[in-house]
This record gives C-alpha cells, sequence and structure tokens, in this order.
C-alpha cells in the first residue's frame, strides 16, 4: 500500500506568481505576475529564487506567519541539484525538505507535508516554480538560439507558488494521497514528455483508484499534471483500455496557454499544475471532489543522448472542497 | 498495455511533422539569404573593385557581423523559429550557434561559463567540418591527383 487517508490536514492556501507568458494566457487569477522573464534580477537563476521568495514571504505574510511557526519547508524544481529552492530556503530560519519528482514536485511535497501534519507538525509550506529560459538552457538549447520545435514539443511554464498546508481547518482538505510509481514504456525522445508520462499518470490512477476502492466517477475532477495535449489523448486511451470512467477530465498543461501563443503541445514544469489549482480550479468552485495527478519526466540530458528510454514518475492527492 | 503496444499509440497520437512546408520555408528563406550574399558581393566587387576571393571573405564576414548583431539584440530567434532551418543552415546560424551560446553561459564566467560554452553547438560543425574536408581533400588527391 502506497496510499494514506488523512482526517486532519488542510490546503489552507496557495500564493501564485506567473511569468510574461503565462499572463497573456487563459489564465488571469494570479496573485503576482511579471512581464520580465529577468523579475529585475541579473539572471534567470537568481529570477527564478526571487519568484520562489516572493511567493513564500508573500503566503506567510497572507496568514500572519513568521519563521518560527513554520514546521517545515518543502520545496523543488527543475534546476541541476534543485539549487533554485536550496537558495531559497537559505534565506528562511525553518528545516527544509528538498524534494525532485521533475514536474511531479508539488505533489510529492504535498504528500509529504501531510504525512509531517499527520505526525503533529503544525504548519508546512510546499514550494516549487520553473522558469521557461533556465529549462531551455539546461535541457535543450541556448535560450537566443530558437531551434525549430516539433509539435509534440510542450513549453515549460514560468511561474512559482507556494502552498500552506496545515492541521488547521480550511476549505480545501487534503482527504488522501498515493505515492506513484517510476515507470518506463521504453520512449526516447525527450521532445515527447506528454507521451512518457501519460503511462506514469495511468498507473498512479489505477493504483490510487484500487488501493482506496474507488471508480473514476467517484471523483468530480481528474486533472493530470503537465502531459499536454498529445499526453492528455493518451492517457485517456490508456484509461479508457482498462474501463476506468470519468465525470470530468483535463490535463493541467492544455489550460494555461491559447493556441495563438505557438506553445505547441502546451505547458509544462512543475509550476503547471498548482498554478491551474490555485488560481482556475478552487477559485472557480466548481468540483467538490478533485484528484489532482502531477507528472514527471526523468531525465537529464545524458541519460537522453545516450539513447536510453525515459523513467517518468506520477503523484496523487485528492482533495476534498468543503461547504 | 504492453511497451510495444503503447509505443505504435504515441506513434499513432503523436502529430507528422510539416516537413514539406518546412522544407519549402527554409528553401526560400535560405535562398533569400544566398541572394543577399550575392548583393554584397557584387556591391563588394564592382563598387569597392575588390578581387574575387577578398569580395568572398568580407561577405561572410559581413554576414556574420548582421547575424550576431541581430542574435545580440534578441530577435533573431523568433526569425530563426518562422524561418526553420533557411537561417540555421548558412553562414548565419554558425554566427548565431556561437552569439547564442556566449549569451546564455557569460553570466557563468569568462573561462568556466563563455570559453567552455562558446562552441557548444558549433563544435559538431568545425569538427566534422574540417574531417570531411580532409577526406575529400584525401580522395581528391588519390584520385584526381
Amino acid at each position: 500500500m502506497a496510499s494514506f487517508k488523512y482526517d486532519n490536514v488542510y490546503l489552507n492556501d496557495g500564493f501564485t506568481i506567473a511569468g510574461p507568458y503565462e499572463v497573456k494566457g487563459k489564465l488571469s487569477n494570479f496573485d503576482m505576475s511579471s512581464d520580465d522573464m529577468y523579475f529585475g534580477e541579473k539572471t534567470f537563476e537568481k529570477a527564478e529564487v526571487k519568484m520562489q521568495v516572493k511567493a513564500i514571504d508573500s503566503l506567510m505574510a497572507r496568514n500572519y506567519l513568521n519563521d518560527n511557526q513554520v514546521d517545515c519547508l518543502i520545496g523543488g524544481d527543475l534546476s541541476n541539484q534543485i539549487t533554485t529552492s536550496s537558495v531559497t530556503a537559505a534565506k528562511y530560519r525553518i528545516p527544509f525538505l528538498g524534494v525532485y519528482a521533475a514536474c511531479a514536485s508539488f505533489n510529492e511535497a504535498l504528500i509529504l507535508g501531510a504525512n509531517l501534519i499527520k505526525l503533529d507538525f503544525k504548519n508546512i509550506v510546499c514550494v516549487t516554480s520553473s522558469h521557461n529560459l533556465n529549462s531551455e538552457k539546461q535541457f535543450r538549447y541556448p535560450v537566443e538560439y530558437g531551434a525549430p520545435k516539433k509539435e509534440c514539443t510542450t513549453f515549460t511554464a514560468t511561474g512559482s507558488v507556494a502552498a500552506l498546508v496545515s492541521n488547521k481547518e480550511s476549505k480545501v482538505k487534503i482527504e488522501s494521497a498515493t505515492i506513484g510509481k517510476v515507470v518506463d514504456y521504453g520512449i526516447k525522445d525527450a521532445n515527447n514528455m506528454g507521451a512518457v508520462m501519460a503511462p506514469a499518470a495511468f498507473q498512479v490512477l489505477f493504483d490510487h483508484l484500487n488501493e482506496m476502492k474507488r471508480s473514476g466517477t467517484y471523483y468530480d475532477l481528474i486533472m493530470t499534471g503537465d502531459l499536454g495535449e498529445i499526453g492528455e489523448e493518451l492517457f485517456k486511451k490508456l484509461c479508457q483500455r482498462q474501463g476506468i470512467k470519468f465525470n470530468k477530465y483535463f490535463d493541467a498543461g492544455t489550460q494555461i496557454y491559447k493556441s495563438e501563443q505557438d506553445t505547441k503541445a502546451g505547458a509544462s514544469g512543475p509550476i503547471a499544475l498548482p498554478l491551474v489549482l490555485f488560481s482556475k480550479i478552487l477559485p472557480e468552485n466548481k468540483y467538490k471532489k478533485i484528484l489532482i495527478i502531477a507528472t514527471g519526466s526523468l531525465h537529464s540530458p545524458a541519460l537522453v543522448n545516450q539513447k536510453n528510454s525515459i523513467p517518468s514518475i506520477a503523484q496523487a492527492v485528492s482533495l476534498e472542497v468543503l461547504q | 498495455m504492453k511497451q510495444e503496444e503503447y509505443q505504435e499509440l504515441v506513434k499513432e497520437l503523436t502529430p507528422k511533422e510539416k516537413r514539406v512546408s518546412h522544407a519549402l520555408i527554409a528553401f526560400v528563406s535560405g535562398g533569400l539569404v544566398g541572394v543577399l550574399c550575392t548583393i554584397i558581393f557584387e556591391i563588394l566587387s564592382t563598387t569597392f573593385e575588390m578581387g574575387k576571393s577578398s569580395a568572398t571573405v568580407w561577405t561572410v564576414i559581413i554576414l556574420i557581423g548582421i547575424a550576431s548583431f541581430l542574435t545580440a539584440l534578441g530577435f533573431f530567434d523568433r526569425w530563426v523559429k518562422k524561418c526553420q532551418c533557411g537561417l540555421i543552415v548558412p553562414t548565419t546560424g554558425f554566427a548565431h550557434s556561437i552569439t547564442s551560446s556566449a549569451l546564455d553561459y557569460k553570466k557563468d564566467g569568462l573561462i568556466t561559463g563563455l570559453g567552455s560554452n562558446f562552441f557548444k553547438l558549433a563544435g559538431s560543425v568545425i569538427l566534422y567540418g574540417i574531417l570531411s574536408g580532409f577526406i575529400f581533400a584525401l580522395i581528391k588527391v588519390v584520385f584526381y591527383g
């Protein structure tokens, strides 16, 4: 069993920061945004740290918390050795857990946080971020090169989200969660990350429903993280094959950009899912039982260059919106 | 679902690249770069009365200069996206690959950043350019004297 049920864990608040591309997209309800990819800093790396710090500071201020009242900070991002989150954590006097599950990092942080609350921790801040140009530089080509892209490529979203998890009752409850298995379906194309990650999302959904003894229609909404248009289709096909039905399903990666923004298959990055969750799904208040499945493609440039297939992971968290 | 079955499904659902239209765009845009080269070459050889070889060298230098300058101004990447390989294959692409790498890594230090990443993309062009030059020269010497 890799599933947990929680009685007293709540997702109290989330502070969202979005970059220039995201602001021009379909979502508008961000807490903060910037039209400058540098966020007033000298390098993109510093810009990403600044986003995280702003998100955490604003979240703590909005919830009247200081460093001593937060028991643990859990963070992860896409930078090498998750330096972004580590540099951010150095600015606080809060115990820190760094996590890496590529774009599934946010849910991994939520699951860890929820379990710590179960062990009597009081307030936990989960943070994640991604920056389009940092990812381009690290995983693809130099920023200014502008290499032509395949139709199936996703576009790393820029932004940061900090979320507060605590035992204090609020509108959104973290009801249960399932830790995902790493799967490898032999896909070697790092440009087609939707295809890499769809089986992982399917696997964790399958395990979650089995272990919780539920059907897909138990949830009002099932939302995957950043599969993009192609991954979304693949995920649906995989579920169809297994006979899993949904009331409503979509991928967060397809909810961020407008089609004319030339972002190909949609948004990716650990930020995609929490950005849609906090600026669209929760404020809309349309769904009561929500399963969020963050998906991560666990590759490095060396793994791909050496023509290996890419492993992927997904983490599922079930949320309940209380009346 | 088995791996092979899934890979078939992925193949089926992944949109095909528009190879023909990309090739046509690259053909026209690359051709326009060629026209620009010829114009510069003609101006150099008639107005500036240069010889053929020095006019060729100066044409390449001017083209590299223009491409690098436009990369530095920050909008050449948008043109590359539109023109597909029409701007990457000619010498403009070579210059652009070096300048864009330099811009990315200049903040990582002059040696550890800029110096060691300068030829990140262009390195392959230089290495295999020289290698194929050597092989073809060898063929020429052996078979045609």
